[in-house]
């Protein structure tokens, strides 16, 4: 039985855990949280439906379902993950199964910034470390301490080298990925450019 | 880094603020709600105690639960009667323009805005939805968000963004008789690859896009989020004017001489400066479908199923996956691969100019018998039009079912969903596994006159054929 879901809240310095592999490029939103799914009016029961289908279709051999993943939260992808409907419903699935930072090839752009939007970080890291440790992963269970300031993941004696976007970066130092109080503190500078904006003055 | 292209000067226009960590704070101009993707962002706001800062720049309409066969309240499904309930209730606290079922207006979010004029070149656009790209046909900067930058524009109407990188894409030349904007995007998406675009903004270009309307611009604008670009735009010109000017929102009288001078200057400069420029030669695309589960795997329909062996290293693990859940094998021609379900519809091509042109492919014929056939008109405003020139007549005749507007099987989310392995032909924008509704259900993405030409046959045919006869 998981605990109960505590969505992230401040500074993110670290996150450590156990890591979950999952193999395969161009993972859409679709298969991370079909659109069946969608039809709620809040975020809460997403986390058990996370890959139905696919988990479905591999009864019980997919690896959200594996008994030996079912206390990791740093997932381990391939390229272009998340890729497709820009659904938020698809990294608030991931965390509220578990999941707390995701180590990929690449990710696709809106993914990523919802992901960043509820303190879900997400680092690259060269193709051919991610196979490795995909291959590792297969073998015994890998275990994460991720340093967010340093961008570095150590994974038993073996440190590696992450990327991450600097903006991204200091958003999770400074607490700021949770954007809006920082944007609202600008609420002059909003006020003066929506009375600028040609185009808002020329539809009057 | 790009300079002086229109998502330059756009992007600087909008710019309030360099943030703290590095991004940037970027106003939105217009921002478009549906019921999917805004009861969170609502919920949200009202945990933080906070309101809608201007209300005026929001605009809302249902789409994505609406059945399509009985849209009378409440809805069947209760699930679906809570989201619509759940829009409006929250359009009425908040004070924002709600284009509801039954007034005229409603549709698919991408196809409703452009018609009602509130589309236009120079602003920046936001929906919680990828496909917010097809407004970037009019020369905006559009591209999807998700719930939590709802709530940030919903609470500011700003969002902290990293600026993207421009590629050009030059199409030359013309598309061929039978050949169509969906084809030319598909076509786009399989030569660059779904994930070329992460990173970029995407301007299309040159005289084949120059030559297209601006419903065939919106098609390829569309489609740039399966290319893996957030946004993707076409400079405006006089095609794009036309079609905005009497629109309902459009500016008028002295305002629109001022807003038609203003859109001439965010044109990208002959000068300007972009990350990476892509020729396209538009004469030599054919009619395309996908065989695959991205819609990068393309062919023209003329041509066979790649063999692992023809296709790159990157691309052969998502191939192997694609043979299994298609039940299609390498070297295997597309053309005569039998349909179950015709759709047409969704924000790629759900607008009246789709409709013509597929009515013109099925006047006279009749679906197969082993065919489901269905329209879904992209917005009342579409089926209105339809309707008065006749369309639907020609589509029920033909034995099509004609349908109330929504996304419908786009994205299954109301009661039109595949049912087992069925194989759809469909106009809409992903084939991606289990999209229309069943987990095991097969798309191939075509063209709306090649879904019709599909629905007359039963199987994947060349609408070049049809036009000949």
């Amino acid at each position: 039985m998981k605990v109960e879901f505590q969505a992230p809240q401040g500074k993110i310095l670290k996150v450590s855990g156990n890591c979950i592999s999952l193999v395969g490029d161009d993972i859409d939103t679709d298969r991370i949280i079909p659109a069946r799914f969608l039809k709620c009016v809040d975020f809460e029961s997403l986390g058990d439906a996370v890959f139905e289908d696919d988990r479905k279709d591999l009864k019980g051999k997919h690896p959200f379902d594996l008994p030996s993943n079912q206390n990791a939260s740093i997932l381990l992808v391939n390229s272009n993950f998340g890729c497709g409907s820009s659904r938020e419903h698809a990294p608030q699935a991931l965390i509220r199964w578990g999941i707390k930072a995701i180590i990929g090839e690449s990710f696709a752009e809106i993914f990523y910034s919802n992901c960043l939007a509820i303190g879900m970080p997400c680092f690259t890291l060269a193709k051919k470390n991610i196979k490795s440790l995909q291959v590792k992963a297969e073998k015994g269970s890998l275990f994460f301490e991720i340093d967010i300031k340093n961008v570095i993941a150590i994974e038993g004696s073996t440190k590696y080298n992450l990327e991450l976007k600097e903006s991204s970066k200091n958003m999770f130092l400074s607490g700021e990925w949770d954007a809006t109080s920082a944007l609202l503190k600008n609420i002059k500078l909003i006020e003066s450019k929506m009375d600028n904006l040609p185009y808002i003055n020329l539809n009057k | 880094m790009s300079q002086n292209t229109l998502f330059d000067k756009v992007w600087d226009l909008h710019k309030v603020a360099d943030l703290n960590g590095g991004s940037s704070q970027i106003f939105i101009g217009l921002h478009l709600i549906h019921e999917v993707t805004s009861p969170q962002a609502f919920g949200a706001l009202k945990d933080k105690n906070l309101l809608v800062k201007f209300p005026s720049r929001t605009i809302a309409t249902v789409d994505h639960i609406v059945p399509t066969d009985n849209q009378s309240r409440p809805f069947k499904d209760n699930l679906a009667e809570q989201m619509i309930e759940t829009l409006e209730k929250n359009c009425k606290k908040h004070k924002i323009k709600f284009f509801n079922i039954g007034s005229g207006s409603q549709g698919i979010v991408h196809v409703v805005a452009p018609e009602l004029g509130l589309t236009q070149p120079g602003m920046t656009i936001a929906c919680g939805d990828s496909h917010t790209s097809t407004h970037g046909a009019f020369g905006s900067i559009a591209f999807g968000i998700g719930t939590s930058q709802v709530r940030d524009v919903l609470a500011s109407q700003t969002l902290a963004m990293n600026k993207l990188k421009v590629r050009q894409i030059w199409c030359k030349n013309k598309l061929s008789d039978g050949v169509f904007a969906k084809d030319l995007v598909l076509h786009i998406i399989n030569k660059l690859g779904v994930k070329a675009g992460v990173g970029y903004a995407y301007e299309f270009s040159g005289p084949a896009i120059d030559s297209l309307s601006m419903e065939e611009r919106m098609t390829i604008c569309n489609m740039s989020i399966e290319g893996g670009a957030r946004c993707g735009y076409v400079n405006p010109d006089k095609v794009t004017f036309n079609y905005i000017k009497k629109r309902q929102f459009a500016p008028k009288d002295e305002n629109w001489v001022k807003a038609v001078a203003w859109w001439k200057s965010l044109v990208s400069e002959k000068d300007a400066i972009y990350d990476d420029v892509v020729k396209i030669d538009a004469s030599k695309v054919e009619p395309t479908v996908t065989w695959g589960i991205t819609p990068g795997q393309s062919i023209g329909v003329s041509q066979k199923i790649p063999e692992l062996n023809e296709l790159s290293i990157d691309d052969q693990f998502i191939a192997g996956e694609a043979y299994e859940y298609m039940g299609l094998h390498p070297g295997q021609a597309i053309k005569n691969t039998p349909i179950d379900v015709c759709f047409i519809g969704s924000c790629t091509n759900g607008r009246i100019s789709d409709l013509r042109v597929a009515a013109e492919i099925v006047q006279n014929h009749k679906v197969s018998p082993n065919v489901k056939a269905f329209v879904v008109p992209g917005s009342e405003k579409v089926a209105k039009e339809a309707i008065e020139e006749g369309l639907d007549k020609i589509f029920k005749e033909a034995g099509f079912q004609w349908r109330e507007p929504g996304c419908s099987m786009c994205l299954a989310m109301n009661p039109d969903k595949l049912k087992g392995n069925q194989v759809s032909a469909s106009s809409s924008n992903r084939n991606f596994k289990g999209r229309q509704g069943s987990p095991s259900g097969r798309t191939l993405l075509m063209s709306p006159a090649m879904v019709a030409a599909a629905a007359i046959e039963g199987k994947v045919s060349d609408v070049r054929e049809f036009i000949k006869k």
